[in-house]
């Protein structure tokens, strides 16, 4: 029996809402299917399964908010044969878990302070028979409700009067999730960052990469291509990346009792909110996309994470962290590292500056990279290979 | 121009209407009872009948209910169509064993060969200051038994229309009458004739409560209603009309529109009809629910003789109301 648990999408999640189960028990799963959505910080994220199977038991509710590590759901891998002894143990222990989980909240009040709502109850809750059909029926949160009947149950008119104030509302509602969904964002980057700056000793790079032949080589192909499937700069920066990487592997890496180095490379691409805060999607396997792919991807992702409408994977497999203050007036960036990656790359915008070459000066377009790494994994040999190595495919790009 | 279409009348008159009827429409009626004939009814519904439709038919019968009940029972087995009148419930209980070991078994025990078209009519009720012995409810020991139709007539048309249905019964039926209803005047239609002996009946259309009740509650319901009316609150009456059996669509269906229930019965609460409907209504529309069911029923205690204590015995319409002023305070 597999246990699905809830997933930390990044080191700042402590807990997540189960919105909806996208699967039924006894419904196959394979790998990448999307079984939930999971209200977080980071907004609604899509949950995929990373084994194949039965879907056996559907252990959290839906409105459920557990912390991170919490069994959702039992699933039966492919083939096996549980039997039904071995089957109720799993199934004591997964109600041990949960409940492990459930005491666990309620013991810990002050960090969920005014939330009672979203913690399972064991209160028995007051209302009618009636009201508690209609409640249902609306989609009205019970948790929310003030029940103003005999012994201050709730009657059908609190859930009237509830789902008129939904509908008025519908429209706001969902303005205000985004906004308090930015404001969570804002809370998990305070968090976030200061584990970084409190645990992370930063040492920091930097290095001018010239990077006309790169633009040229952009201006050639973007001329073959059709004007939606032109390229921007930064896949090239993605791509030479990904490739310095695979050289200097080291800083694609997690510190997480000791250096753990990682076999894939998923860059994490941070993209800014327009309402504040900024979001992580990884770009998986980076080094085996081709720029045009890498292209097709980031349309794609990009409006999805302003959107907030990230799947599970994207926000919690990135291995390393590539920043871009894209277009604008700053030329450096000297970024914090997200744990628990060891290395933040930063690209400042492309500035047009004096360029001295076999003794002549001329004027070059030129991007600043900085990397800012972990000292407890890397040490200031390797970060300068590295950078060397970025500069190296940067200046060769009909190789990328 | 004056074309009346309904007819004044007292409980009293009507059940006689029905009565006379019955007698004119079928030779083979005859009412059988304690002192139906010479003296004209102990309630005076029989008034003149032994006149006019002589001993054979208008027959008084000794101070024996086992006996006479059993007679009645004999007769519907010959083939008649006997009225059996119980001057009162309270002296019923010594037909029991005709009633239920006979008549309401006798389909049964004969593999389907023998019915018994009976009816037997019995006036019941408080409200009369005749004391404890004489004042008794036993509409829910009567309903709890299988093969009796017992039906309550809480109504002035049910008066003048049950018995004509009854006696098309081919089963026993029992009829509950109202000895406190006797006086009471109401309009009944002019051409108001046999009703049926099936279903419940929404005496009161209403969306905030249901007032689930039968024989003299239905009256008092309506009154209260009508005094809630004032108030703003839009009570349903429904009459039961049939207590065995219970005709669950009508009870149901004013529970899902209301929403909340208050049972109103003379008898007393324990293990009562209220308590049947009370089970129905949990059984088939729990969801339908959003307040507690609540019930008005006789004290369970003797009935008393002096009037203040008798009237404190049994619900009134202030009780009703106030019951459901308590049920409606957090609208």
């Amino acid at each position: 029996m597999i246990e699905f648990k809830m997933p930390s999408l990044g080191a700042d999640m402590e807990d997540g809402t189960l919105v909806e189960w996208r699967v039924k028990s006894g419904e196959a799963v394979k790998r990448g299917d999307i079984i939930a959505d999971v209200d977080t910080q980071k907004g609604l994220i899509e949950i995929e399964v990373f084994e194949e199977g039965t879907v056996d038991r559907l252990v959290v509710k839906e409105g459920e908010k557990v912390p991170v590590g919490t069994v959702m759901a039992t699933i039966i891998p492919i083939g096996a044969l549980e039997s039904s002894r071995k089957e109720s143990v799993q199934v004591k222990a997964v109600s041990e878990v949960k409940q492990k989980a459930k005491t666990q909240i309620t013991t810990e009040p002050a960090k969920q302070p005014l939330k009672e709502g979203s913690i399972v109850s064991h209160k028995h809750l007051k209302i009618s028979p009636l009201a508690k059909r209609m409640a249902v029926e609306k989609g009205i949160d019970l948790t929310t409700i003030k029940g103003s009947g005999p012994e201050g149950s709730i009657v059908k008119k609190d859930i009237e009067l509830a789902a008129k104030t939904k509908e008025e509302s519908h429209m706001e509602a969902s303005e205000e999730k985004k906004e308090i969904a930015s404001r969570g964002i804002r809370d998990a980057i305070a968090m976030a960052m200061s584990r970084s700056n409190r645990e992370i000793p930063h040492f920091y790079l930097e290095t001018r990469i010239d990077i006309s032949k790169a633009l040229e080589w952009l201006k050639e192909t973007n001329k073959e291509r059709e004007l939606k499937d032109r390229l921007l700069s930064v896949v090239l920066l993605i791509k030479a990346t990904a490739r310095a990487i695979k050289e200097v592997p080291v800083v694609n890496a997690y510190w997480e009792n000791g250096l753990q180095l990682k076999d894939v490379i998923n860059i994490g691409f941070a993209v800014s909110l327009r309402k504040g805060g900024v979001v992580i999607p990884a770009i998986h396997d980076a080094d085996q996309k081709s720029p045009a792919e890498l292209m097709t991807l980031l349309k794609d992702l990009i409006p999805r994470a302003r959107a907030l409408k990230l799947r599970s994977s994207e926000l919690s497999e990135s291995t390393i962290t590539l920043t871009n203050v894209g277009e604008g007036n700053v030329d450096k960036v000297f970024g914090v590292i997200y744990p628990p990656q060891v290395a933040i790359i930063g690209f400042g915008n492309i500035v047009e500056e004096a360029w001295a070459e076999n003794g002549a000066i001329s004027a070059r377009p030129v991007i600043h990279v900085t990397l800012a790494a972990d000292h407890r994994a890397i040490d200031g040999y390797l970060a300068g290979r590295f950078l060397t190595a970025l500069k190296h495919h940067l200046q060769n790009p009909e190789t990328l | 121009m004056n074309t009346k279409t309904t007819l004044r009348i007292t409980y009293r008159e009507a059940l006689k209407h029905g009565l006379r009827e019955a007698l004119i429409n079928d030779d083979m009626v005859f009412l059988m009872g304690e002192d139906v004939g010479r003296y004209g009814g102990a309630f005076a519904v029989s008034k003149g009948f032994l006149e006019e439709f002589g001993e054979d038919r208008i027959m008084d019968v000794p101070l024996s209910e086992s006996g006479f009940v059993g007679a009645g029972i004999g007769a519907a087995l010959g083939g008649m169509r006997p009225i059996v009148e119980v001057m009162t419930v309270n002296f019923s209980l010594l037909a029991l064993d005709q009633i239920i070991n006979n008549a309401s078994t006798l389909l049964h025990m004969s593999g389907g060969q023998i019915n018994v078209p009976v009816v037997i009519r019995m006036n019941s009720g408080i409200g009369n200051q005749l004391a404890a012995q004489h004042s008794h409810s036993w509409e829910p020991f009567y309903a709890h038994v299988p093969g009796l139709k017992v039906v309550s007539v809480g109504t002035h048309e049910d008066a003048r229309g049950m018995l004509l249905t009854a006696l098309e019964s081919p089963d026993p039926v029992i009829i509950f009458e109202y000895t406190s209803l006797l006086n009471m005047e109401s309009e009944i239609p002019l051409d108001s004739g046999a009703m049926d002996i099936d279903k419940a009946k929404v005496r009161r259309e209403g969306k905030d409560v249901s007032i689930i009740t039968y024989g003299p509650g239905v009256y008092k319901a309506l009154a209260a209603a009508e005094e809630l009316n004032l108030s703003g609150i839009d009570a349903e009456v429904v009459d039961l009309r049939v207590l065995n059996p219970i005709d669950n669509e009508t009870i149901l269906t004013s529970v899902a529109k209301t929403h909340r229930v208050l049972i109103v019965e003379e008898a007393w609460r324990s293990v009562s009809i209220s308590s049947e409907i009370i089970s129905r209504i949990m059984e088939h529309a729990f969801f339908d629910l959003d307040a507690p069911v609540q019930r008005l029923c006789g004290v369970e205690v003797p009935i008393p003789y002096p009037k203040h204590l008798e009237d404190a015995s049994i619900p009134q319409k202030e009780d009703i109301v106030n019951s459901i002023l308590n049920m409606v305070q957090y609208d």
